[in-house]
């Protein structure tokens, strides 16, 4: 199924580092360290040589505790922070596609490409959302970024998205802020949807929803992964969510990634003692 | 009283290294047209906020065989065009007209002239407000980001959420555009009436913001496109049937004011008439009028 | 044919420009003499002066007569006319160190090196009119003089180093307290007078705007940081006043040549830190700098104060969360007086173009309004997406 040909993003060597390291940092720092701080010269590494393949139609979990770098990862792979070191590969899932590095790319390219290319969720909904502008202007921001020009055909596309992702049309105009959580998550799924993009980023979208909310949620997710075959990027501090929608998962822990595999794998098998002790709290 | 002192100044008040400084800014807008550069604004004996950024760059430019015209609402004699000429006279003895086609340095504020202009004459416009960005992004550093990597869907957002709310575009002045299909530009408060005459036209077209310190131009034969949709487009303030009550044109932006003859009883009444005053006048001589001198 | 109707700009500005010198004089008291406003209105000389960031007493108090006593006209009439001066060349930094205090006072330790000293100061004076002054007489100048010189002779000091004293910062260095590392080190400062000011800004950036900022500006955002809009807890390290001595470069010798004293106003803030999860530099107390030309203590506090909540901030990578007064841009952008009266004052500007734009747009809003409004099914039709 996942053949060589189909990937959509390689990421090799990717490092993030808060300070400028010392010659003591790698001995003092990780998961065998419990730290992604160095002792010595205070240097964050917040991110250390990750490297991981994501294919064509594929959903990659990304798990870890709050500081084990996930986070970063996922900031670096949307370009909203620049790695000290490595390369994220780009490729669209088409046949005579070339692959592109979004790491040497500059400002204007990278704006244009993260608009086009790449669609994100936040936790916070006011991180991916302006609450001054209506729920339909929200969800227009990335096709007047890319020149749609005719306010008759931005609103016929903003209604099919909302109807896609289970909101009510008729609040179009809506203030943001009159929305519920569970339906501001909608918003930011529509938004990420507008552009088709070839590769939607999760992070911790549905952490601090109501159960009954995030199931619902996690369902449209999985509708729409089904329906469009859409590539995703999943980051999540809970293992339930990563084993409803991821097929692989890489476990992250102290800037490093400390295993990764097939989540029904990992969650029935795991390998590294860090692991064992998520999968034994969660389970 | 203070004529006197007034050869202690240089021509064109500010030094010429000064002058030089705003020179090279404006070579770099001219060749990155719509782009804001920051310049070092120099302290001048006029308000910031009252034209010190279009009066520098008339001293930074103009030299002693220019024929200098200044006009404030489209008026030679609007209290402020008297003042920003006579500080400009004073200080380079260089010969002023009211024709435009006469002039060879137009510095005005809030109008285009009426009559077009040509690839030999130079248009510096007084600019308040410096960043279009502004109404959905305040902090300068942001926006200036915005700018570099063309970010401009939230302020297309605010032209779409204008259109849902109102039914319409509502904007007056400071309409934003699109400068050689790359930087988005506030085109200062002309009206609307003006904002397509930046297109394409013959002359150059400096902008200067003292108090915000930037100028920025539009080069000659440059496309210069408002924010619209397809469905609903940028208006101009022109009304089917307008026409001035002075010389009867019926294609010039009109102001309103009041009119009462004196010496009557006539209760007086409101009227509208062309914000350029000497192409208003221009063309009541050609009709046969005789031009008073005041 | 009639004539065109003359407009008459030029003269209506030369007589309002008489009407004003008659304003000033139509009393017919006995015009103010320079000298007057320099010695006795010391305060309005140095405000006029730092704000117009010219050292200049007596043009300063030609500029407070020229503009009637209004602090922000005077000061813009110095700004200007500074504009028009060569630089002739840049002073040898000037240390607070070499200041010859007339006063000075720490708020942080009950006693310091060298001892506090109060100086002319009116802050313990009971605030009531003095009546007295209503009809003062050359005599009574000479009997205050007079008291003075007694007071003086009693006290006499001899001692050349009279005046000198350590500061209380150098201390709190020496005990970490306050970093010994500068913000900028090494670099040349900024010049905002011949550089845009774009942000991130430097730090001597920072003190120069504020230096030359509206006090009351300063006075506001410092006061909003730590009344309730801010996280600031400033303690006074040290406030000094007195006469500076400043030095040039001889341009053959290469010795330093003194050109002379100026009075001025230094002041340094020490403000509790907090730093942030991530940051785990050893805790100090933020420094903040003040320094104002003459005796300006009010606006030097209120600049240190704002030096060290902006330094703070920024060691932190926020801006402005924890309230306006920290957020650079905000503050250095919005406090210059000349700036922001000049364009608050623009708007008597003839705005006729803009308005009658104004107006047709209000009158499409109208026409939008009424068109739904006459519409039977307005209820319905409001919404944007049916009219759309």
């Amino acid at each position: 199924m996942t053949d060589v040909a189909s990937w959509v993003l390689n990421v090799t060597g990717l490092t993030k580092r808060y300070g400028l390291g010392c010659p003591r940092c790698a001995e003092s720092t990780g998961p065998d360290h419990g730290s992604s701080q160095c002792p010595f010269c205070q240097t964050v590494h917040a991110c250390v040589n990750a490297g991981f393949t994501l294919y064509q139609g594929e959903v990659l979990g990304i798990v870890g505790e709050s500081g084990s770098g996930k986070s970063t990862l996922m900031q670096l792979i949307n370009l909203t922070i620049n790695p000290t070191a490595g390369e994220i590969w780009y490729r669209e899932p088409t046949q005579d596609s070339t692959a592109m590095n979004l790491v040497t790319m500059d400002g204007f390219t990278r704006r244009h490409f993260r608009n086009d290319r790449l669609g994100i969720v936040h936790q916070r909904p006011e991180l991916g959302l302006n609450m001054r502008f209506s729920v339909g202007g929200n969800v227009a921001e990335k096709l007047l970024l890319a020149n749609w020009r005719h306010i008759g055909r931005i609103r016929e596309r903003i209604t099919e998205l909302m109807i896609q992702t289970e909101l009510p049309p008729e609040r179009i105009d809506d203030d943001p802020n009159t929305f519920s959580g569970g339906m501001l998550q909608r918003v930011q799924i529509a938004k990420a949807l507008s552009s088709n993009p070839g590769l939607l980023l999760l992070d911790e979208v549905t952490s601090g929803l109501d159960l009954s909310v995030q199931a619902r949620v996690l369902d449209l997710i999985r509708r729409i992964q089904w329906e469009q075959k859409m590539t995703m990027l999943l980051v999540s501090h809970d293992l339930g969510v990563i084993k409803q929608l991821a097929r692989r998962t890489i476990v992250m822990k102290n800037g490093f990634i400390v295993e990764s595999g097939l989540t029904d794998q990992i969650l029935e098998d795991p390998q590294h003692p860090y692991t064992q002790l998520l999968v034994s709290s969660a389970l | 009283m203070t004529e006197q002192h007034t050869n202690i100044y240089n021509f064109g008040f500010i030094d010429e290294d000064s002058k030089r400084e705003v020179r090279r800014q404006l070579l770099k807008a001219v060749a990155l047209p719509g782009h804001q550069v920051p310049f070092a604004s120099r302290d001048l004996p006029i308000g910031r906020g009252w034209g010190t950024g279009g009066l520098q760059i008339t001293m930074a430019i103009i030299a002693a065989s220019d024929t200098l015209k200044v006009i404030d609402q489209g008026d030679d004699e609007s209290v402020n065009a008297v003042n920003l000429r006579r500080l400009l006279t004073r200080t380079t003895g260089v010969s002023t007209t009211v024709d435009t086609q006469a002039a060879t340095i137009i510095q005005t504020r809030h109008r285009i002239p009426e009559e077009q202009m040509r690839e030999d004459q130079i248009l510096v416009l007084q600019v308040p407000m410096v960043d279009p960005l502004r109404w959905v992004e305040p902090n300068l550093e942001r926006a200036t980001v915005m700018h570099g990597e063309a970010d401009y869907g939230r302020m297309w957002v605010y032209m779409y959420e204008s259109v849902i709310k109102a039914g319409d575009i509502r904007i007056a002045t400071q309409y934003p555009v699109i400068v050689a299909g790359r930087y988005m530009m506030d085109t200062t408060p002309i009206p609307r009436w003006d904002v397509l005459r930046l297109h394409n036209a013959d002359h150059l077209s400096l902008f200067g913001a003292g108090r915000e310190k930037r100028v920025y131009a539009v080069p000659p034969y440059t496309t210069v496109e408002p924010l619209e949709f397809e469905d609903f487009r940028f208006k101009t303030e022109y009304a089917e049937g307008q026409r001035c009550h002075r010389c009867g044109a019926t294609n010039t932006f009109l102001t309103g004011h009041f009119v009462k003859s004196p010496g009557t009883d006539e209760p007086g009444h409101w009227v509208t008439s062309c914000s350029d005053a000497s192409y208003c006048d221009k063309q009541m001589v050609a009709q046969g009028w005789t031009e008073a001198q005041e | 044919m009639g004539y065109i109707a003359a407009r008459g700009g030029t003269q209506a500005i030369l007589n309002a420009e008489l009407l004003v010198e008659y304003m000033r004089l139509h009393a017919a008291s006995d015009p103010i003499g320079i000298d007057q406003i320099r010695d006795q209105m010391r305060a309005a000389v140095g405000r006029a002066m730092n704000e117009g960031a010219l050292y200049a007493p007596n043009l300063a108090a030609l500029a407070l007569k020229q503009s009637e006593g209004d602090s922000i006209d005077a000061s813009f009439l110095l700004r200007a006319y500074r504009s028009t001066l060569q630089r002739v060349m840049p002073t040898i930094p000037a240390r607070g160190v070499d200041i010859r205090c007339q006063r000075r006072i720490s708020a942080s330790f009950k006693d310091i090196p060298g001892g506090q000293m109060l100086g002319p100061s009116t802050d313990y004076q009971i605030r009531m009119l003095n009546t007295l002054l209503m009809h003062e007489s050359t005599a009574d100048v000479q009997r205050i003089l007079k008291e003075y010189d007694a007071l003086i002779a009693q006290h006499a000091d001899t001692d050349e180093r009279a005046g000198y004293f350590p500061k209380v910062v150098d201390y709190m260095r020496a005990e970490q307290m306050v970093p010994f590392v500068r913000d900028d080190e090494g670099a040349e400062p900024f010049d905002i007078t011949r550089t845009a000011l774009t942000f991130p800004c430097s730090r001597s950036a920072r003190l120069q705007s504020l230096a030359q900022a509206d006090t009351g500006c300063l006075l506001t955002y410092a006061y909003s940081s730590v009344r309730g809009y801010g996280d600031a807890h400033p303690t006074l390290a040290e406030l000094r006043f007195g006469a500076l001595a400043i030095a040039v470069t001889h341009p053959l010798t290469g010795e330093p040549v003194c050109i002379g004293e100026i009075v001025v106003t230094e002041c340094e803030i020490v403000s509790k830190a907090h730093s942030v999860a991530h940051n785990q530099e050893r805790p100090y107390f933020q420094l903040g700098y003040g320094f104002t030309f003459g005796h300006s203590e009010v606006k030097a506090m209120s600049m240190g104060i704002l030096d060290s909540v902006l330094s703070q901030a920024k060691r932190n990578g926020l801006s402005g969360e924890s309230g306006p007064a920290a957020n650079e841009e905000f503050v250095l952008l919005h406090s210059d007086g000349i700036e922001a009266s000049g364009f608050t004052a623009h708007y008597k500007l003839p705005h006729y173009v803009t308005f009658e734009a104004d107006l047709k747009v209000l009158e499409r809003a109208v026409d939008h309004v009424e068109s739904d409004a006459l519409n039977p099914h307005a209820a319905h039709a409001t919404t944007a997406k049916e009219r759309l």
